[in-house]
C-alpha cells in the first residue's frame, strides 16, 4: 500500500503552476476458479495495477479537464499518461464547476473490509471448495441433470487517491465468492438456476447455501408454462429487488437529476412513493457487500436519506455534479476503477424493513405472480421515461402460495406508478453483491403479458 | 505502418518451451497492445476528453481437460517467464521440459492502407464532430432537452503464438460515434440514440454524416413523446431492416456456441442436419467482413476469421468454435476464438452474424399484416441458450393497424422462445443492413455486427402494459 500511496503522491507533485492534478493508483489480485464434471476446467491467477490520473488547467472562464489511464505502474507509462491528460486538457470546455473533491471535515468511518484468508488459504483449497460445490449441487436433486459452471472467485483490490487539492485516502478489500449454475430436467423440458454466496473472506462463504438455491431455482422452473395476459400483483424476490433499486438509483444520481435525465428531476418534497417505501444509502454499514470508507474523490462516504416513507427526500451527488445543482457533495462518487472518471452513483442502498417475511407477504397478496428472476433490465427498463418491462420467471401464487411455474411472460408497468403501487415490503433483507440490498418487494396493478 | 512485433520470436519460443515444463500439453502466449481515445460531449460541453493505454500478456497452458491460465503487463522475457511458470502450475504430473516450441518467422502485419489511424487524427478535429452533432440534435425541435454525444477509437495490436506452431499478428483499428437525445413534452422524457461503429479508422466519417445521426437519435426521441402504451400478448411482428440482427444474436446465435453444446447446455445439440428453422433462413458467422463492427483478421487464438454458414434454408449445418472446444472434437477451430482483452481466457464468440436477404418488398410485409407491431429499431437483448428463452427490448416502434404503420410505442421487451421464433419467420425482404452490438458473455464485452432484411415473425410475445 505504501508503494501505491508514495506514486500517487510523486505524480500530484509534478503539478506545474496554474494547474491541480489527481492520481487514483490501484492494484489487484485475483484467482478464479471453474470446475466441470469433477475436475478443474480453468485456473486463473493475475496481478492487475494502473493509474488514472486527471488534470485540472485553469482558464478565464473556468477549468478544463483532462484525462488519461494505463494499466502499467512502470515509471515510462506514468510519465506519458501524465503528458496525455494533461494534452487532454487542452481541448475540454472551461467550465467554473469542473473541480476536484477538497476535504470537508466530515470522518470517514473506520470499516474493516480487508479479510486476509483469501491471500492465505492454498488455491488446493480454493479448488476443492468448488469441487465441493459441484458436488452438493449434483447430489442435491435427482432432477439436476447438470451442473453448467461452479465457481470460486477471490479478489484483493488496494486504492490510493491523492490530489493537489488536499485530498489523500487509501482503501483496501477482499471479497471471496462462490457460484454455480444447474441445470434441471425432466423429460425434454430444461431450466437453469444460479446460486452464490459471497464474504469478504474464504471463511464466510456458505457452499450449502449455493448449492440449494442453485438446486431450488433450477427445479421448482420443471414444468413452468406461459399463463395467459393478466393485471395482477407482483411479488419480487428479494435477488430481483436488488436489481430494480439499483435501476432506480439511475434516476436518483444528482448528476442525471442536473442534466434533466432523470423521472425524478424537479420532485424534491413530493409524494414519488406509497407511505412504506424508504429508501436510504448508506455504505457506511459494515454489513453491505460494498461498504466504504471513502468514496472515489477521497470524501468520506455517509448515509444519506433519498427517499423518506414515500417523500422524495435527496440525490446523490459528487463533487461536481453538487457544485452544478448548488449544493454539496454527498460523499458518491464512484468510478470504474482507473480506467475511469469519477460520477455520482450508489454503493449501498437499502429498504427500511417491514413487519412481515416472504411467506407472510405471499399469504397478504393471496393471488399473484411470484417472480424468482428477470431478463432483460438493461434494454427493457429506461430510467429517464420510467417504462419498465422485463421478461420474468417465475411461479403463480394462489391462494397466499407459490404455485405453478411460469416462463416466457412480460411484467411491464412505469417506475413511477409502480413505487406509488408498493403494497409490502419485506422484513427479510439480504446483504447482497451489488449495490443494493434485497428484500421481497410486493407490487399491485402491474400487467403481465403472456399467451 | 507495421510497428516492431510485441515480443520477438526467439523469447515466444523460450516462454512456451517454459510453459510446457511442469508437463502441459499445449501453450499460449497472447500479447496485446491497445491504445484508445474517447470524448463525450454532455450538457453542452465536452466534458471529457480520455486517452486510455493497456499493454500485456496472457499465458494458457492445457493439460487434460485443465487450462491453467496467468497474465502479466510486463512484457520482458523474466515477467513472460514468471507468468508461465503460474500458468504451468496446473500441470503437475512431471515428465515435461522435453517439448520444444518452433515457430516460423512471419512477416508483421499492419492495418490496410486506407486506414487513417486515429491517432494521425488532431484532437480538435475529433471534437468538431461532437459539437456538430450536438448542434444538429437540438435544431430537431424545441422539445429536446438534453444531448450527449460520445466519440471513442481503439487501436488494437495482437500476437499469438502456440505450441502448436500458431505464430500470428493482427493490428485492429476501431471506431464508434454515438448521439443519445432526451426529448422532453407534456407526458414526460423519452430518450432516442443512434450510433456508427466500425472496425476502420477516421475515415469513416467521409461517408458518415454525424448530423444525419443526431437527427435520427433525435426523431427517435420525439416520436416518442407521442408514444402509447404498447400492447400485451402475441401480435405478428415486422422488423425493419438492418434494426434488429440481435435477434438471432440471442434467438439462436449463442445456442450455437460449441461451447454451451459440449456442454449439453443448449437447445441446439445434436440438431445438425435438422430443420431448425423457417426455410426462409440462412444464417451466417463472417468475421472477414471488411469494416464490419466484428470483423479481425486473426481471432484472438490466432486462426484465421471465416465465413461459416450456421444455419442454410432453415436447416443447422454447423456450431460455432474455439480451439479448445474444437480440439476436444478433433476438428478446426472455425476462428470463433475471441477475449475481451489479455487479462481474460478466450471463448467462442459471434462475429458478424446476419441472415441472407430474401426477395419480398418491404412495404409489401406491413401492407400484408392487418395488425402487428413495427420495431424499427430494436435495442439490448439476452437469452438463456438452456432453455432457449431470450428477451430484447425496443428503442423505436410502432403499431400496425390495417396493413399501416401508425402509432409509436412506449419502449418495452419482446420475449420469445429462440427454436419457435426462427419457425415463425414467414417473410424476409430484399433490404439488407447491418448494425454493431457488444456482445456480453460470462463478463466479458466484444464488438460484434449483427444484421437483416425487413421480416415478419408471425407471433412474439409483446411486454406492453395496454391489455
Amino acid at each position: 500500500m505504501s508503494e501505491l500511496v508514495a506514486l500517487a503522491e510523486r505524480v500530484v507533485g509534478r503539478a506545474e503552476p496554474g494547474e491541480q492534478v489527481e492520481a487514483y493508483v490501484a492494484l489487484g489480485h485475483d484467482v478464479e476458479v471453474r470446475v466441470y464434471d469433477g475436475q478443474v476446467e480453468s485456473l486463473s491467477s493475475a496481478t492487475t495495477n494502473g493509474i488514472g490520473i486527471r488534470v485540472l488547467r485553469q482558464d478565464a472562464a473556468g477549468a478544463k479537464l483532462g484525462f488519461a489511464w494505463a494499466g502499467s505502474l512502470d515509471d515510462d507509462i506514468v510519465e506519458s499518461t501524465l503528458a496525455e491528460a494533461r494534452d487532454n486538457a487542452l481541448f475540454a470546455t472551461p467550465d467554473p464547476d469542473v473541480v476536484f473533491a477538497t476535504p470537508d471535515g466530515v470522518a470517514a468511518a473506520d470499516l474493516d473490509l480487508w479479510d486476509a484468508s483469501v491471500a492465505d488459504v492454498s488455491t488446493d483449497d480454493k479448488v476443492a471448495m468448488a469441487l465441493d460445490l459441484e458436488r452438493r449441487v449434483r447430489a442435491g436433486d435427482p432432477r439436476i441433470r447438470q451442473v453448467l459452471s461452479a465457481d470460486y472467485g477471490d479478489e484483493r483490490v488496494e486504492v490510493a487517491l491523492a490530489s493537489t487539492t488536499g485530498i489523500r485516502s487509501t482503501t483496501r478489500r477482499t471479497a471471496a465468492f462462490l457460484s454455480a449454475m444447474a441445470i434441471a430436467g425432466e423429460g425434454v423440458d430444461s431450466h437453469t438456476g444460479v446460486g452464490y454466496s459471497v464474504a469478504r473472506g474464504f471463511a464466510g462463504l456458505e457452499p450449502d447455501r449455493a448449492a440449494s438455491d442453485a438446486i431450488v431455482r433450477s427445479c421448482r422452473m420443471l414444468g413452468a408454462k406461459k399463463v395467459p395476459s393478466d393485471r395482477l400483483t407482483v411479488v419480487f424476490d428479494p435477488r430481483v429487488v436488488s436489481t430494480l433499486l439499483s435501476v432506480i438509483s439511475s434516476a436518483l444520481s444528482g448528476e442525471a437529476v442536473v442534466k434533466g435525465r432523470s423521472f425524478f428531476a424537479g420532485r424534491l418534497g413530493e409524494k414519488v412513493a406509497t407511505g412504506s417505501f424508504t429508501l436510504v444509502e448508506d455504505p457506511t454499514d459494515l454489513r453491505a457487500f460494498s461498504a466504504a470508507a471513502y468514496d472515489a474523490e477521497g470524501l468520506a462516504c455517509r448515509r444519506t436519506v433519498l427517499i423518506d416513507s414515500g417523500t422524495l427526500e435527496g440525490f446523490l451527488y459528487d463533487t461536481v455534479s453538487a457544485r452544478r445543482a448548488g449544493t454539496a457533495s454527498t460523499g458518491s462518487a464512484v468510478r470504474g476503477g482507473y480506467a475511469g472518471t469519477p460520477g455520482p452513483g450508489c454503493r449501498a442502498l437499502v429498504l427500511q424493513p417491514g413487519h412481515h417475511d416472504q411467506q407472510a407477504i405471499l399469504a397478504a397478496v393471496g393471488e399473484g405472480v411470484f417472480v424468482q428472476s428477470v431478463t432483460g433490465v438493461h434494454s427493457g427498463v429506461n430510467p429517464v421515461s420510467g417504462d419498465f418491462s422485463v421478461g420474468i420467471e417465475g411461479l403463480m401464487i394462489r391462494d397466499g402460495e407459490l404455485a405453478e411455474p411460469v416462463r416466457e411472460v412480460t411484467v411491464a408497468s412505469t417506475l413511477q406508478r409502480m413505487l406509488q403501487s408498493v403494497l409490502h415490503v419485506g422484513a427479510d433483507i439480504e446483504w447482497l453483491p451489488g449495490i443494493a440490498a434485497g428484500q421481497t418487494l410486493a407490487i399491485g396493478d402491474m400487467q403481465l403479458s403472456g399467451s | 505502418m507495421a510497428a516492431p512485433p510485441l515480443i520477438e520470436a526467439d523469447v515466444l519460443e523460450r516462454v512456451l518451451s517454459a510453459s510446457l515444463a511442469k508437463g502441459g500439453e499445449a501453450a499460449e502466449v497472447f500479447a496485446e497492445d491497445r491504445q484508445t481515445s474517447s470524448a463525450v460531449l454532455d450538457d453542452r460541453r465536452i466534458e471529457e476528453l480520455a486517452g486510455g493505454r493497456e499493454r500485456g500478456a496472457g499465458i494458457r497452458v492445457v493439460v487434460g481437460e485443465t487450462t491453467g491460465f496467468a497474465h502479466t503487463a510486463d512484457l520482458s522475457e523474466p515477467g513472460l517467464l514468471a507468468a508461465a511458470e503460474a500458468a504451468a502450475a496446473v500441470a503437475r504430473g512431471g515428465g515435461g521440459g522435453t517439448k520444444r516450441a518452433a515457430l516460423e518467422r512471419r512477416r508483421p502485419v499492419a492495418p490496410r492502407e486506407d486506414v487513417r489511424l486515429p491517432g494521425d487524427v488532431d484532437k480538435a478535429i475529433k471534437l468538431e464532430l461532437l459539437h456538430r452533432a450536438d448542434e444538429a440534435a437540438r435544431s430537431a425541435g424545441a422539445a429536446i432537452t438534453q444531448v450527449q454525444v460520445g466519440y471513442g477509437d481503439s487501436r488494437r495490436r495482437v500476437l499469438i503464438a502456440t505450441t502448436d506452431g500458431v505464430h500470428a499478428e493482427d493490428d485492429q483499428v476501431r471506431t464508434r460515434f454515438g448521439v443519445g437525445c432526451v426529448a422532453t413534452g407534456d407526458t414526460g422524457m423519452q430518450t432516442g440514440h443512434e450510433t456508427v461503429a466500425r472496425t476502420e479508422g477516421f475515415e469513416v466519417f467521409s461517408r458518415v454524416a454525424v448530423e444525419d445521426l443526431a437527427a435520427v437519435a433525435a426523431r427517435r426521441a420525439l416520436s416518442k413523446l407521442a408514444a402509447v402504451p404498447a400492447p400485451s400478448g402475441e401480435l405478428p411482428v415486422v422488423l425493419a431492416g438492418g434494426s434488429g440482427g440481435i435477434l438471432f444474436h440471442e434467438a439462436c446465435g449463442h445456442g450455437l456456441e460449441a461451447d454451451h453444446i459440449v456442454k449439453d447446455a443448449s437447445v441446439y445439440v445434436g440438431q445438425v442436419g435438422e430443420q431448425v428453422a423457417s426455410p426462409l433462413v440462412t444464417l451466417v458467422d463472417d468475421g472477414t467482413v471488411v469494416g464490419e463492427w466484428g470483423n479481425y483478421g486473426v481471432d484472438d487464438e490466432g486462426r484465421p476469421a471465416a465465413r461459416n454458414v450456421l444455419i442454410e434454408n432453415g436447416v443447422l449445418t454447423d456450431y460455432m468454435w474455439d480451439w479448445l472446444r474444437a480440439r476436444k472434437e478433433g476438428r478446426a477451430s472455425s476462428g470463433n476464438g475471441r477475449r475481451q482483452s489479455y487479462q481474460h481466457l478466450p471463448m467462442v464468440r459471434m462475429t458478424n452474424t446476419f441472415l441472407l436477404a430474401g426477395t419480398e418488398d418491404p412495404d409489401e410485409l406491413v401492407a400484408q399484416t392487418p395488425r402487428g407491431v413495427y420495431v424499427a429499431k430494436l435495442g439490448g437483448g439476452q437469452v438463456n441458450t438452456a432453455t432457449g428463452d431470450f428477451v430484447f427490448g425496443t428503442s423505436e416502434a410502432y403499431l400496425i393497424e390495417g396493413g399501416r404503420i401508425t402509432a409509436p410505442l412506449r419502449d418495452f421487451n419482446l420475449i420469445g422462445n429462440g427454436p419457435e421464433v426462427l419457425r415463425r419467420i414467414d417473410a424476409v425482404a430484399n433490404d439488407f443492413a447491418m448494425m454493431p452490438g457488444t456482445c456480453g458473455k460470462d463478463g466479458q464485452s466484444v464488438p460484434v455486427g449483427c444484421g437483416q432484411a425487413t421480416l415478419r415473425i408471425t407471433g412474439v410475445t409483446i411486454g406492453g402494459t395496454a391489455a
